[in-house]
């Protein structure tokens, strides 16, 4: 099924948002969309996205690269993008990330075995005064976590894992 | 005083559309649109003395003057990608006291005569989006929005739109380029957006909190306004305060208030008995200001702060203390120039990575003083040689740590290499 008939409702209300000849613009709300079930763009999707703005299927696959919350590749159902940028670093997020993947026995860019979390490093996020901080970014949204410990961080995996937390 | 801009901590609640009304809310919007020729708007606000929140500081009301009004539609474009290490001063606004600031959006779109309008959201800001959409359908809902608005023929509607995550979509034409649906990289300018913007139509792009500034100013008047701040530089400013601070935050205060005031007096001092070493004013782009009585003493103003070498731009003051080493800090100020580049002007993309191989070189000990030497020089030649800012931004921590903290830099030189 196409991403139009599988969300009509939703792309009508993305073409709505800009002038009839604006189809262009409706890109980067559609590829958030692509993104909702599988948590990336997938091959299907793009030429998908092409065909409904009109343009080639290449400059689709040049926007996902050049944009950071875009992604081609499946990893796990939740991104946890952790800032480590100057302001959180200088109140220690670098000890925390560590300390994460010292618990979680994974690196940054890997995923925790049952497939849940994608540990990842990411440029500042606007939480600089509620460090150490990270997003969660899964198909369905981001949200923002911020003051967190290890221990903190622990137990909302904890709770991810049992699916009661859903993220908005 | 009570708070002009973060009036959330003086009135509860006033994200809920009766309680801003209640707390004059509106007023100004209907007293322009309902009492006022757009022109005689845009002239309060010029009178008012209101400058560009988002870093450069340009006067607000000239922007909207310089609009061309040969070419039509007009569009209204707030920038709400703050991206900038540093600065989180317009998330708490548009979390807190939204209403505020879309009818600072609306009183700008009817002085520009737009009947549509913009809100770019960095993408991380994806709850922030829905809960303005929530925000702008209760106006729609209370008649502050759509057609025909108070009684009049104007009409004028607000949709949010979301990046993706790219902090070069903070540069005016990058994120028009960016709501067209292509990559954010920057405009050859001029044509300038009042003349070629959105779609190639005029277009305003103001920050988000300089919006939040337009209603008072509307409803008050522009002397009143201009009671706060210095002669020069007017009105309140948010101050985001980060690092190496006890008690970090957004801290509104008038233009002109001290950096001392800011981090010793509401910031709480520097934690665990260390010393102040230095000031970032204007968040990771910023030139290093050593932290002496002097500039301890400076008035935080659009004015004041290049007397101690430095800007004030989006006022995202980070403090480092006398544990951090700035050879650290500019690798890090570096990695993320890096990969922040759009990679449209070859001096920022290529130097940027030239100037991260060197700054992780000297951060790890096996660099010489030659390093050094190749590292300012490469800086260097980055300023004054790209379309946007981000170069010239790239290089500024970078050239004022080598200028001014030579020491940090002397000590991780490779053994028996102190004179190159």
């Amino acid at each position: 099924m196409s991403l139009a008939e599988k969300y009509p409702q939703e792309v009508k209300e993305i073409f709505a948002k800009y002038p009839p000849e604006q189809k262009r613009s409706a890109v980067m709300p559609l590829l958030y969309l692509a993104q909702r079930e599988e948590g990336y763009v997938t091959k299907e999707a793009m030429q998908d996205i092409a065909d409904l703005i009109e343009i080639g299927v290449t400059e689709v696959a040049a926007i996902i690269g050049f944009y950071t919350l875009y992604h081609d590749e499946k990893a796990g159902k939740y991104r946890m993008q952790v800032c480590t940028d100057l302001p959180c670093a200088l109140r220690g997020a670098d000890e925390f990330l560590a300390n994460l993947c010292d618990n979680l026995g994974i690196q940054v860019g890997e995923t925790t075995p049952d497939g849940l979390v994608t540990l990842e490093e990411v440029k500042c996020l606007a939480g600089c005064d509620k460090a150490p901080m990270f997003q969660l970014q899964s198909g369905e949204g981001i949200e923002y976590h911020e003051n967190m410990t290890v221990d903190k961080t622990l137990e909302l995996i904890e709770a991810l894992h049992k699916g009661d937390k859903e993220v908005s | 005083m009570a708070y002009v801009l973060l009036r959330h901590r003086d009135i509860p609640d006033i994200d809920r559309i009766d309680v801003y009304k209640k707390n004059g809310g509106f007023e100004a919007f209907e007293k322009a649109v309902a009492a006022m020729q757009p022109g005689e708007v845009t002239e309060v606000v010029k009178a008012s003395g209101l400058r560009g929140r988002g870093g450069a500081g340009f006067p607000t009301g000239m922007k909207w003057a310089f609009m061309d009004k040969n070419n039509w539609p007009h569009y209204v474009v707030a920038n709400a990608d703050e991206s900038e290490p540093g600065t989180f001063k317009d998330r708490e606004i548009m979390e807190r006291n939204p209403f505020q600031f879309l009818e600072g959006v609306a009183i700008a779109s009817y002085a520009v005569g737009a009947n549509a309008a913009y809100v770019y959201l960095r993408g991380e800001f994806w709850q922030v989006a829905r809960f303005l959409d929530e925000k702008i359908a209760e106006m729609e809902k209370a008649g502050f929005l759509g057609d025909k608005l108070f009684g009049t023929e104007y009409s004028l509607r607000i949709y949010t739109h979301l990046g993706a995550g790219a902090y070069i979509c903070g540069e005016e034409t990058a994120l028009l380029e960016s709501m067209e649906g292509k990559r954010g990289q920057p405009r050859v300018r001029p044509p300038f957006p009042p003349s070629y913007g959105l779609y190639g139509k005029p277009t305003v792009v103001n920050n988000v909190e300089t919006l939040a500034n337009v209603p008072f100013i509307v409803a008050n008047g522009a002397d009143a306004y201009r009671k706060y701040g210095t002669e020069k530089s007017p009105g309140v400013k948010v101050f985001s305060l980060s690092g190496n601070v006890n008690k970090p935050g957004n801290y509104e205060l008038p233009l002109g208030a001290t950096f001392r005031e800011l981090i010793f007096e509401h910031g709480g001092g520097i934690p665990d008995g260390r010393k102040i070493k230095a000031i970032m004013p204007a968040g990771a782009s910023s030139s290093l200001i050593i932290a002496n009585d002097k500039a301890l003493d400076t008035p935080m103003d659009y004015e004041s702060v290049p007397d101690v070498g430095a800007q004030l731009g989006s006022a995202s003051v980070i403090v480092v203390d006398d544990s951090v080493d700035m050879d650290w800090l500019i690798n890090k100020t570096i990695e993320f120039f890096k990969h922040e580049s759009c990679g449209k002007c070859t001096p920022c993309r290529e130097g940027t990575y030239w100037m991260a191989h060197l700054t992780e070189r000297i951060h790890s000990g096996e660099a010489t003083m030659q390093d050094v030497d190749l590292l300012n020089d490469v800086a260097r030649q980055i300023q004054g040689k790209t379309l946007c800012a981000l170069g010239e931004f790239s290089t500024m921590a970078v050239v004022t740590a080598i200028e001014r903290f030579p020491e940090d830099f002397e000590k991780r030189l490779a053994s028996g290499d102190k004179h190159g």
